[in-house]
């Protein structure tokens, strides 16, 4: 290793700014990452982090910004070209082929061969030799990799980065998909790669185990960097106040509603998908937020009870009565709509036009005779442009063609067209931006004003304290608590949804 | 930019796109002087038109499918199983009108297996309707006891004569009979909440499910809507060769397949419509009847074929990219 103290940095970004559009992913982002550290990337979704290191492995190209690995310039054009630099990117959905083999995933691309043929020693040879270097010489070369579980297969990925001479190291959300076990087996790793003098960086929404395995953090906020600093002597608090901010509260326009009657309750249900039992209640004229890590439960639990996953146990009681039936045509005609957060994947049929899009639930109130009466669809249709404020060229555009904002706006009208009375919003903001934003929240509190109950899931904290009469955290897959909204600020949230307790 | 106006060309290419090509296919011909003074006459249409009907009424449904996402490769299996049970009845002494029904009933029930096969079993349509392919055929060729039938003439097969027995209606009962449906089929997929419905699988079946369409049900309608056109198409097939023939029509499901491909239909569903799906039968049409005409080679007609298809698609793909 290099004399201690005042090394180069093996990697330093400087001024790295991105928009998306309208949207600045990120505004004069910095980072640095020193030989042999492991270095913890830090902030809430939607702050730049997988922004920062996409940019890092080549690809997104960055508008403007410098970056140097090794004191030399770096500008990678494609992830191959940061790869060949020694930039190798573990991601959070594995990236292996699951019927071929260890050996054969890990030399992929990288064959050893005489005339064509393989040598199948060789290859044999580096790979014991790199599963040996992350200490795992049990998994065997030869299992294909769909027997392995998922920690023995990230394993694979990182012996994999080991054998291409990999510099830097980047996982992103390692552990999400763990169980204990293998997470513990994961640092072992990681602490083995830092000593052989492997930079790690490091995102994991995991609080105290990013306190255990990191030596140094850099936390960003809105697409800056808010902070950076070694890991010793900062502690838990100082790290969360780091990623929520002061955040500006006239972003959230309050609408006062009354709170009624009991219309949705969930008794100690349970989904296939659903880590733990959920008991639930949601009055007429609230908004109850869920806030909780990605991958927590929250959205599988809007998606048992509204029938796209099926319900092991417990009950689901709407207005007072069991809910009947399974699936989410029966939920709508109960009264409730879902707003996926997978806008392009679910929400909305891309091909199709605005005006099929905003009726497709429900196009009974213009059939006559047999018939879509298409004229009073697309009268309908421009009523819910002008009244949602979308920017289209008209009711027949087709949906792909808007932006992130307005096709939510699109995914919202539909379930305002089929009058839902029970909104199930799961990440109703991503991706929109801020105008837009305004005017959901602007909507939610119009709809809970008018005796109609949303539930709220959201990864951004602000807008669940400043919409929300409740507010409830999911933990892996353990609803930790509901209270007032009064009752918690962001440090608490952050708290509750990273540590799974309140601290 | 000028989005609007670029955006209404684009549409307009979509449906004048095939048209173009269909008219351009018509030049050709209507431009050699071998064939000039016999391609360019009434007559000569009508039979293409008479061409056409089976290949159309199976596009039909094909059209359906493919814009909901899936596949028929049972198509002329089925038309060919239908045909044999439309001359077995008849043969047995059933009325026409009896064998027609049964006929097309046939149809309707091999498409119903198949749409409850992938529904139920969640199979890929691919892979279901590909084992239904010659599930289809071998029954046709058992109950044909391997050989030809011969039916009885009736008035089932005046359906697809040249000459049409009341003169006054001046083209084959076929024909009509094609029109009628094709005009009723885009009135379904253009108006009906099924055909919005259908759109919406193709599109993103996930987005379906979510705003509460009830995906399998809808999808084995579709399936047997095409079954209930190759059942049509089968006896149309019966009326023309006056005999069950259980070997008709081996790889007509790919005639089919391409008509709807190269009418603008997308292989991964959403998109086609029945005005492409007829001008992609008449392009075919007008092809081999004109390549007949000039003498060439069957061989040559193929390539011909071939080379339009995959210039049609590339064509649809370019704009694709152009529109998103």
């Amino acid at each position: 290793m290099t004399a201690q103290g005042d090394r180069v940095p093996v990697l330093r970004m400087s001024g790295i700014r991105k928009d998306y559009g309208a949207t600045r992913a990120l505004d004069d982002a910095s980072f640095e990452l020193k030989a042999g550290q492991v270095h913890a990337l830090l902030g809430e979704n939607g702050a730049g982090k997988s922004t920062l290191v996409k940019v890092l492995s080549g690809a997104v190209r960055p508008d403007s910004g410098r970056m140097e690995i090794d004191g030399a310039p770096y500008r990678p054009a494609d992830p191959l070209d940061g790869r060949r630099r020694g930039i190798s990117m573990i991601y959070q959905e594995l990236n292996l082929a699951p019927h071929l083999t260890v050996e054969e995933n890990i030399m992929l691309g990288r064959e050893v061969h005489k005339a064509g043929f393989l040598g199948r020693k060789a290859m044999k040879a580096t790979v014991r030799a790199a599963l040996e270097f992350v200490d795992h010489p049990e998994i065997s070369p030869d299992v294909p990799v769909r027997k392995l579980s998922v920690g023995a297969r990230q394993v694979v990925e990182i012996a994999r980065a080991v054998m291409r001479r990999a510099k830097i190291l980047i996982m992103d959300e390692p552990t999400s998909s763990l169980p204990q076990e293998d997470g513990e087996r994961l640092f072992d790793i990681v602490r083995r790669l830092k000593t052989q003098g492997v930079s790690v960086i490091y995102i994991s929404h995991f609080l105290e185990e990013v306190r255990r395995v990191a030596d140094a953090y850099t936390v960003l906020r809105d697409g800056r960097n808010v902070g950076s600093g070694t890991m010793d002597g900062t502690s838990l608090d100082d790290l969360i106040q780091l990623m929520v901010g002061q955040k500006v509260a006239e972003m959230f326009p309050r609408i006062p509603h009354a709170v009624g009657d009991v219309v949705l309750s969930l008794a100690a249900l349970k989904g296939r998908a659903m880590g733990a039992p959920v008991s639930l209640d949601l009055r007429r004229g609230e908004i109850l937020g869920i806030a909780g890590l990605i991958g927590s439960g929250r959205s599988e639990m809007l998606r048992t009870v509204f029938g796209l996953g099926p319900v092991e146990s417990g009950r689901i009681e709407v207005a007072g009565a069991p809910a009947v039936g399974r699936a989410p045509w029966s939920r709508i005609r109960q009264g409730l709509g879902l707003l996926s957060e997978d806008r392009g994947g679910e929400g909305l049929a891309l091909s199709m036009t605005v005006a099929d899009n905003i009726t497709l639930s429900d196009f009974a109130p213009y059939v006559r005779r047999g018939l879509i009466d298409l004229a009073a669809q697309r009268r309908r249709a421009r009523e819910w442009i002008a009244e949602m404020k979308i920017r289209t060229d008209g009711p027949g555009q087709r949906v792909l063609s808007l932006s992130g904002g307005n096709q939510q706006k699109v995914a919202l009208a539909r379930l305002l067209h089929q009058k839902a009375d029970i909104l199930l919003l799961d990440e109703p903001t991503r991706g929109v931006d801020v105008v837009s934003k305004v005017q959901i929240y602007e909507l939610m509190g119009g709809l809970a004003a008018r005796g109609k109950a949303v539930l709220f899931v959201s990864s951004y904290l602000p807008e669940l304290l400043g919409v929300c009469d409740r507010i409830a955290v999911f933990h892996r897959g353990n609803l930790v608590e509901a209270r007032p909204a009064a009752g918690w600020d962001a440090a608490a949230l952050m708290a509750a949804a990273t540590v799974g307790r309140s601290i | 930019m000028n989005g609007n106006g670029k955006r209404r060309i684009l549409k307009a290419l979509n449906v004048l796109g095939p048209f173009i090509g269909l008219l351009l296919v018509i030049a050709i011909f209507s431009a050699m002087p071998e064939v000039r003074d016999r391609f360019l006459r009434a007559a000569n249409f009508r039979s293409v038109a008479t061409q056409s009907v089976i290949v159309a009424l199976g596009a039909l449904g094909m059209t359906l499918v493919i814009i909901g996402g899936g596949i028929d490769l049972s198509a002329a299996s089925n038309i060919a199983l239908s045909s044999v049970i439309a001359a077995h009845a008849i043969n047995q002494g059933a009325s026409p009108l009896v064998g027609l029904v049964l006929g097309v009933l046939t149809g309707g029930l091999v498409g119903f297996v198949n749409g409850g096969l992938i529904t139920r079993l969640k199979l890929v349509p691919f892979i279901v309707t590909m084992g239904m392919m010659g599930i289809a055929r071998g029954a046709a060729k058992w109950i044909a006891g391997n050989q030809k039938i011969d039916a009885p003439l009736t008035w089932v097969n005046e359906l697809m004569a040249k000459s049409p027995k009341p003169s006054w209606l001046l083209m084959a009962p076929g024909i009509w009979i094609m029109i009628v449906f094709a005009v009723l089929m885009a009135l379904v997929l253009r108006s009906t909440v099924f055909g919005r419905h259908v759109f919406a699988i193709g599109s993103n079946e996930s987005t379906a499910r979510l705003c509460g369409i009830r995906t399998a049900r809808t999808k084995v309608l579709v399936y047997t809507v095409a079954g209930l056109f190759c059942g049509l198409s089968g006896v149309m097939e019966f009326s023309r060769l006056t005999v069950g023939d259980p070997t008709v029509a081996v790889g007509l499901e790919l005639d089919i397949i391409a008509a709807v491909v190269i009418g603008g239909g997308s292989l991964s569903g959403g998109e086609g419509s029945i005005l492409g799906t007829m001008i992609g039968v008449f392009i075919m049409s007008f092809l081999r009847n004109g390549c007949t005409m000039m003498g060439w080679p069957n061989y040559i007609q193929e390539i011909i074929i071939g080379v339009i298809i995959v210039a049609a698609v590339s064509l649809d793909r370019v704009r694709h990219r152009r529109a998103s």
